[in-house]
């Protein structure tokens, strides 16, 4: 445990230190009179890819809004570093969609925009615009509008953009459910590199070859509840739950 | 028949001599209806925006009574605003009645409804699309608005060009608070009135067919526009 008293707060007003791990509390959240997610305790760890699995239905993408904040929990709650989420710590986080979300606008200002909202000094933006584009490979559909790309280039740009903020935490919903392999690939190469250079991934995904390649530790959701958590080897040769073992021959038989 | 022949010839006339007096009134319309949808515009989008974006008790009660003052008769908004700027009103002593600044303001009233409703649907729109990763990237309320204003521009200018093709066509408004007064208030549809009234029917068609014109070149506008942005961003 953290201790409280302890500030993560730089004198200069940024977080002197990633905020993690990302503890979850007795988490609730209910729509309507169905609790989507239905009591939820859990750690999860820095620097290592998490793969947030189960079935639809399970809670999953809603279990990653809940933790990025765009959606309040009913009750229960979430910890950074033992700091509840605020300002500071939603701008050192960034999540891809399942469906791409571009602006209409190039390629490249779609980048310098989102740095623009994260306070990257203007003289700053191009610099790293141009690096985010190199390391996604688009970089010579700069000025082309966003929303002519391909749905591989679309998804591709995304991860760019998230990348470009250089966050702590970075989390991916089904990042690559509609893309063919080689995009997949690409998307895939990205997360390794991103998380050899210190980022946290948590990625909810169907694909359990996706998984495989890239998940170091696996939470396993049904029915809003967690049935497992271990690490990835663990939890792919011999799953301690008749859920996660039904949803992992379904998976390899398709 | 002879009547719309004549009316043809003489449009033409009026046209072709560049008729000094038609000219006027042809200007002041344009100078009218252009000013008043740049301000409505104005404010049409901080109100379109603001509506789409910000949440506030009666956000929905307001968003219904500006969709139906979309469809506000020109003389009810001329009444409104005769009534405001008469020397009884509120703004009497300003002395604004039957001048242009009294058809801009009328106008402005009229048209604001039409590009604020039209404004906060596009931002719905758009908002249904971005609202989730426009959070994400920690984006304020007052950032969103500007993005969706900026991301929805093309349908904000069909939103504006509606503003204009009512504005320009309305005669209601501009003569209750205008008053049709040749050379100082005379526009394009007053004229038209009143030519018909007396029974000056070629004339009152020859001003009909070039504010036709007028209209049509704007709703040609209109279509290029919607092109150019299918073209260039599946907008």
């Amino acid at each position: 445990m953290l201790d409280p008293s302890c500030p993560l707060e730089a004198p200069d007003g940024h977080l002197a230190s990633p905020p993690l791990p990302i503890q979850l509390k007795g988490l609730v959240y209910a729509a309507g009179s169905k609790r989507v997610i239905d009591g939820i305790d859990l750690t999860i760890e820095s620097r290592r890819i998490t793969a947030i699995m189960g079935p639809n239905g399970a809670g999953k993408s809603v279990l990653l809004r809940l933790m990025h904040g765009l959606i309040t929990p009913t009750t229960g709650d979430i910890l950074w570093a033992g700091r509840r989420m605020d300002r500071l710590i939603a701008r050192r986080q960034a999540m891809v969609f399942q469906r791409p979300v571009l602006l209409r606008r190039s390629v490249a200002a779609n980048i310098a925009y989102a740095l623009g909202l994260r306070g990257v000094e203007r003289y700053q933006r191009a610099i790293r615009v141009e690096e985010a584009l190199k390391l996604a490979g688009l970089e010579r559909h700069s000025a082309t509008s966003a929303r002519v790309l391909s749905g591989g280039e679309q998804q591709r740009l995304c991860l760019a953009r998230a990348l470009s903020l250089e966050p702590d935490v970075l989390f991916l919903d089904e990042p690559t459910s509609s893309l063919d392999p080689a995009s997949t690939q690409a998307i895939e190469r990205l997360l390794l590199d991103a998380q050899r250079r210190g980022i946290k991934v948590v990625l909810v995904t169907h694909d359990v070859g996706q998984a495989r390649r890239l998940a170091h530790d696996v939470v396993f959701l049904h029915d809003g509840r967690v049935i497992e958590h271990q690490e990835a080897e663990g939890f792919f040769a011999d799953s301690r739950s008749e859920a996660a073992r039904a949803f992992l021959s379904g998976g390899l038989v398709l | 028949m002879t009547d719309i022949i004549d009316a043809f010839n003489t449009a033409f006339g009026l046209i072709v001599t560049i008729n000094p007096a038609l000219v006027e009134i042809l200007f002041l319309s344009i100078k009218v209806s252009l000013t008043a949808v740049v301000i409505a515009s104005l404010l049409g989008f901080a109100i379109g925006g603001a509506l789409a974006v910000f949440p506030f008790p009666g956000r929905g009660a307001l968003s219904a009574i500006l969709s139906a003052l979309m469809g506000l008769p020109p003389v009810i908004a001329g009444l409104f605003v005769y009534l405001l700027l008469s020397n009884m009103g509120p703004f009497g002593v300003l002395q604004l009645l039957y001048t242009p600044t009294a058809m801009i303001i009328a106008q402005v009233v009229l048209v604001t409804p039409i590009v604020g409703a039209l404004t906060r649907q596009a931002c719905l729109d758009l908002l249904e699309e971005y609202d989730e990763q426009l959070r994400s990237l920690s984006a304020s309320s007052s950032a969103i608005v500007v993005t969706l204003l900026w991301d929805g521009r093309y349908r904000l200018i069909t939103a504006v060009l509606a503003g204009f093709g009512r504005a320009i066509a309305e005669v209601g408004a501009v003569m209750i608070v205008g008053g049709n007064i040749d050379h100082i208030t005379r526009t394009m549809t007053t004229a038209i009135a009143l030519e018909t009234s007396k029974g000056n029917i070629a004339l009152a068609l020859a001003l009909g067919i070039i504010l036709l014109a007028v209209a049509f070149a704007v709703n040609a506008a209109l279509i290029g526009v919607q092109r150019l942005a299918n073209r260039w961003a599946y907008a």
